[in-house]
Order: C-alpha cells, then sequence, then structure tokens
C-alpha cells in the first residue's frame, strides 16, 4: 500500500505551524524510521497516515484513498497505529478481548480472528497472558498487548510511535523481532523513534525531520553517517557510526558486523 | 554523610505473591549522583515509590524494613510532610501533570502553591527552575500541546521549583532527543555538584556511565550489584538478563574474542573509552606490533 504525501501542511489551532510543506512517498513493503527533535513534527506527520489529523492544506494519500474522503474507521483497515503510551489504547477487561476488538470491528470472521489474535500474541511473545487483565500488566506488556491489537488487524502499514522507549534490552530485541516479521509479510512500517541504534538496526531508510520540513531521506547508511546535518535536528548518528568516524574507519558503519569486518579489514592492511 | 538509608526492605503490592523488592540495604551519600539499572520488572520504579514514599503511603502492600530520608522513616511521616525532603519524577509525564492547569508556568508554580508560598517568591523559584531547566520558552504553552519530550521536561522543572533534598528521577530522559537527553543529564550532574542527591532509574547506560557516580543494578527486585559505574556496566553477571549494555562494550567484547580489543585493557562503556582501546590497536597494528 503506498502512501503518497504532496505538500503537506498542519497548523494546530493555537497557531503552531507543525508541518511545513512536506512531500515524499513510502513504498509498499518499506521500512522506515522518522527521527527529529522534540517537536520537530513526527508525529503530527504520521498521524495524518491514518487520518488522526487532516491536512491543513496538500493531499495525503493512503492507495487510491485521499484521507480527507475517507474517515478514521474505514482508514484503520488499512493503517495501524501503535501510539507511544499504550494506556490510550487498552481498554477491555482481558488481553484476549482487547486484541480480537480490533479485527472484530473490522468484520473479520471469527475462525480467522481467533487465529489472528493466537499468532499475533505468540509474536509478541504475550500468549500466556490471553486471559490477564491488561491493566494487572506490567508497563512494558501493556505496550506489548497494544502491539498486538494493532498488529491482529493485519493492516498493510504499521506505525509504531517510538516503540522502545522505556523498554529494557530484552524487549527492544522482541520488537526487533516484530519489525522483521513484519518485512517477510511485506508490511509497510513506519517508526518514530529517538532511538537511533534501534532505527539503525532495524529499518533500511530514515527521514530526519527538522521544524515541520524533511532535512535528509534516504537509505539508512547514508542518512546515519551524515553527523554534521543530523546536529541541526538534534539526532546523533547511532553509537557505533560515530565510533568508526571517531576512529577513521573509511566506510560508514551502522551495526556491529559492520564494525567488527570494517575494523578487521582497517588492521589487516 | 547518608542521607538515604535503606535497611533490609521488603516490599510486596497488594494481591501480588511476588517480592518487588527483597533486602535492599542502601545508603547514598549526600550530593551523591546514584543510577539504578536493570531489566524491566526488577524492581526500578518500585524502589524509586519507596523513596518518595508512594510506598507504603499511596501503593498499601506489604512493606518491611526501613526507609529513612534525612533521618526520618518513611512509615513515621505523611506523604505531605515527604514531598518537601523527597521529589519524585515519573517515568511517564502523562501521569504527573496535574491537568488543572492551562500553561507550563502554572503548571510549574502549582506545588509551591499548594505549600502556600508567597507570591513573589513563588515567582522567583518559577522563573529559576525554567531557566534551569532551559524551557523558559514553553511557558505560556499548555502542558498539552507539548511533545512527549518536552512534557517530561516540564515534570522534572516542576519537581525541581520544590528544591526537595533528595530527587528521584524515574527515567526522566525516556522520550527526550539526544540533545535534551544531554541537557538533562548535565542539569542533573550540576544540581549533584551543588549536594542535590539524586538517584535516577535509567536504560542508557552510555550516559549513566558518564555522570552518574555510583550504579546500584537490581534484579528480580535485589540488589545485584553496586559499585562505580565501568565496574557495574562491564561486568559478565549482567549478561543474558536483559539488562541495557552499552554498545561499546558488546563490540569490544567481540572484538576481544577476534583479537581486535587490547587483552589487558577493561571493556569500555562510554564513546571515549571505545576510541581510546580501539585507537591503540588500530595504531599497534600498524606499527607491526600486533
Amino acid at each position: 500500500m503506498k502512501i503518497e504525501i504532496e505538500d503537506l501542511r498542519f497548523t494546530y489551532p493555537a497557531g503552531i505551524e507543525a508541518v511545513c510543506g512536506i512531500s515524499l512517498s513510502i513504498d509498499p513493503g518499506e521500512q522506515v524510521a522518522i527521527v527529529g527533535q522534540n517537536g520537530s513534527g513526527k508525529t503530527t506527520l504520521v498521524k495524518h497516515f491514518n487520518g488522526l489529523l487532516q491536512p491543513t492544506s496538500g493531499v495525503v494519500k493512503v492507495g487510491d484513498w485521499d484521507t480527507r474522503k475517507v474517515s478514521v474507521a474505514k482508514l484503520a483497515a488499512r493503517v495501524g497505529y501503535v501510539f507511544q503510551n499504550p494506556d490510550e489504547q487498552l481498554f477491555c477487561r482481558t488481553v484476549g478481548e482487547e486484541v480480537a476488538f480490533g479485527p472484530r470491528n473490522l468484520g473479520i470472521e471469527l475462525h480467522k480472528r481467533e487465529t489472528l489474535v493466537r499468532e499475533t500474541l505468540q509474536l509478541v511473545g504475550a500468549d500466556q497472558m490471553q486471559h490477564a487483565n491488561p491493566y494487572d500488566l506490567s508497563a512494558t506488556w501493556r505496550k506489548m498487548v497494544a502491539l498486538a491489537s494493532v498488529l491482529a488487524m493485519d493492516t498493510d502499514v504499521v506505525i509504531l510511535d517510538e516503540p522502545t522507549t522505556g523498554q529494557d534490552a530484552a524487549t527492544v530485541d522482541r520488537i526487533a523481532h516484530v519489525v522483521s516479521e513484519l518485512r517477510k509479510r511485506d508490511k509497510t512500517v513506519i517508526t518514530i523513534t529517538h532511538d537511533i541504534d534501534f532505527c539503525a538496526e532495524n529499518f533500511e531508510r530514515v527521514i530526519a525531520l527538522a521544524r515541520g520540513q524533511v532535512l535528509l531521506d534516504g537509505p539508512t547508511k547514508s542518512v546515519v553517517g551524515q553527523e554534521d546535518v543530523l546536529a541541526q535536528t538534534y539526532v546523533e548518528p547511532p553509537q557505533l557510526t560515530r565510533l568508526g568516524q571517531k576512529l577513521g574507519l573509511k566506510q560508514t558503519v551502522r551495526n556491529q558486523e559492520e564494525f567488527l569486518s570494517e575494523l578487521g579489514r582497517q588492521i589487516a592492511l | 554523610m547518608a542521607v538515604v538509608n535503606l535497611k533490609q526492605v521488603n516490599y510486596k503490592y497488594p494481591l501480588t505473591d511476588t517480592a518487588a523488592l527483597s533486602g535492599v540495604d542502601l545508603e547514598v551519600n549526600e550530593g551523591e549522583f546514584v543510577a539504578i539499572v536493570g531489566p524491566n520488572g526488577a524492581g526500578k520504579s518500585t524502589l524509586c515509590y519507596a523513596l518518595a514514599g508512594f510506598v507504603p503511603h499511596f501503593f498499601k502492600g506489604e512493606l518491611e524494613g526501613t526507609v529513612e530520608v534525612a533521618g526520618v522513616e518513611t512509615k513515621s511521616s505523611t506523604l505531605s510532610q515527604w514531598v518537601l525532603n523527597v521529589g519524585l519524577a515519573f517515568q511517564n509525564p502523562f501521569n504527573q501533570i496535574s491537568g488543572a492547569k492551562y500553561t507550563v508556568y502554572e503548571e510549574i508554580a502549582f506545588g509551591l502553591e499548594n505549600l502556600g508560598v508567597p507570591r513573589e517568591e513563588m515567582r522567583a523559584r518559577v522563573d529559576q527552575a525554567l531557566a534551569v531547566t532551559g524551557i523558559g520558552d514553553l511557558a505560556d504553552r499548555s502542558p498539552y500541546s507539548l511533545s512527549g519530550g518536552q512534557q517530561q521536561r516540564v515534570a522534572l522543572t516542576s519537581i525541581l521549583v520544590m528544591q526537595p533534598k533528595v530527587l528521584v528521577l524515574d527515567e526522566p530522559t525516556s522520550q527526550m532527543d539526544p540533545v535534551g537527553t544531554r541537557e538533562v543529564f548535565g542539569v542533573i550532574r550540576s544540581l549533584a555538584e551543588r549536594g542535590m542527591t539524586v538517584i535516577m532509574a535509567e536504560h542508557k547506560v552510555e550516559w549513566v556511565a558518564r555522570y552518574a557516580d555510583r550504579v546500584v543494578a537490581l534484579f528480580g527486585g535485589r540488589i545485584l550489584m553496586d559499585g562505580k559505574p565501568a565496574e557495574v556496566l562491564t561486568s559478565e553477571q549482567l549478561l543474558g538478563r536483559g539488562f541495557g549494555i552499552s554498545r561499546y562494550t558488546t563490540a569490544a567484547r567481540a572484538a576481544a574474542n577476534l583479537g581486535l580489543w587490547p587483552e589487558s585493557r577493561p571493556l569500555p562503556v562510554t564513546l571515549d573509552e571505545a576510541v581510546a582501546g580501539f585507537g591503540t590497536q588500530l595504531s599497534r597494528r600498524k606499527r607491526g606490533e600486533g
């Protein structure tokens, strides 16, 4: 499902212009990370993809639908949005009901719905929690349930708003596993994140926003290597990219495997 | 001198069987900056709540042992007295912002209003706190119109304005960009140097290594390690237990197995340490010594 944005502008009712003329497109099955300083317009931009916000001017299209002409409820069949704060999203009495709620609303028939709920809970590692009340779970697991409840809708586009915030290393690994599963299923995944290391290790394209505009947009390796430009939007390159730059490695590296290989190559020279 | 003193603290939340804290002994000196690290569910937030008096005054449950701040025990104090000594910034700023105020300025003054601080003093303290955390430009905005990272700064400022002896922070930069994170760690470091005691639960270990005096590693409600940041954060005891490990540490550990990290050198946690270690290796090989 292609997403196309043409000269998007958005001004909040209080007069703050949060998105100031963005044009870009995201191809079906792409894995895109959106980075940028607090207040750079990341969340405002992606809330246009599922119709939570409507352009002040410009056009946002999801597939062949213009988001100004389609209801949020209808868009929900194409775009799933996992909020930064799971407590904005959870309301059912059990995890099972919570995860089944979205597919039921979309009219998915019972048998397929049950399969989706079971598979999705397995994917996020919450299959033993089906009968628990979401609010008896820790914040970590509430976040995973919120993620499952969106994945169960089997939308073509999945938006993850700050998925790794406040999560420990094991949970970040689990979220990375979910992203890689979605890649195998040809889903479009769009994440907003400050976790540049997570972004470098799991996403192929990075869009950096600054003051409501696109500062950089391209393959991850080329974007994360541009330290001086990223600094304009308070983004620092991933840890191992910075280390490679400081050591004068010739190639930009974005993960441990690339770092060790490039280091070994340079030492052998 | 120890301003915070926990002795054999055991705690279970109501209606639960598993202890959230077990046998926790912790002394923190005045002006010390202590970071608490651990996987989710290790007890970091519960420890913050115990220090801030929310355990046992808000969360009931079973509390054994003693939690003392400035010589006063939490069980013999009330929450309204306790907050004069200890300020807590919650992990999630949405839980902290009162919802009763229209502007950031009023939100930050809210705690002082409740204490009946004279108007002029209140203005001076709010202005000073806004300057310390660098959010003066947000003063007239609604707290709810801000991004997550900006809200976290507001939540932190609303605690700093109370001038507590002990500042307890539960992942105060989780939603901030790197520049915001660096600034907040810098502010907290300078507050500690001026005598404020800081206890911070945090996953960002590279920042912890650069700024904290000491690291306490919690696992399963118990203290697993307590020591200098570089020792604790590179310890093999943390492996396989869900602790955050710096990518520099992990890369150097893997490099050591390939002969690409100097044998006798301690593992790095920060960028500078990694550059120094790998840099030595690169130059030795170039000189043909490796």
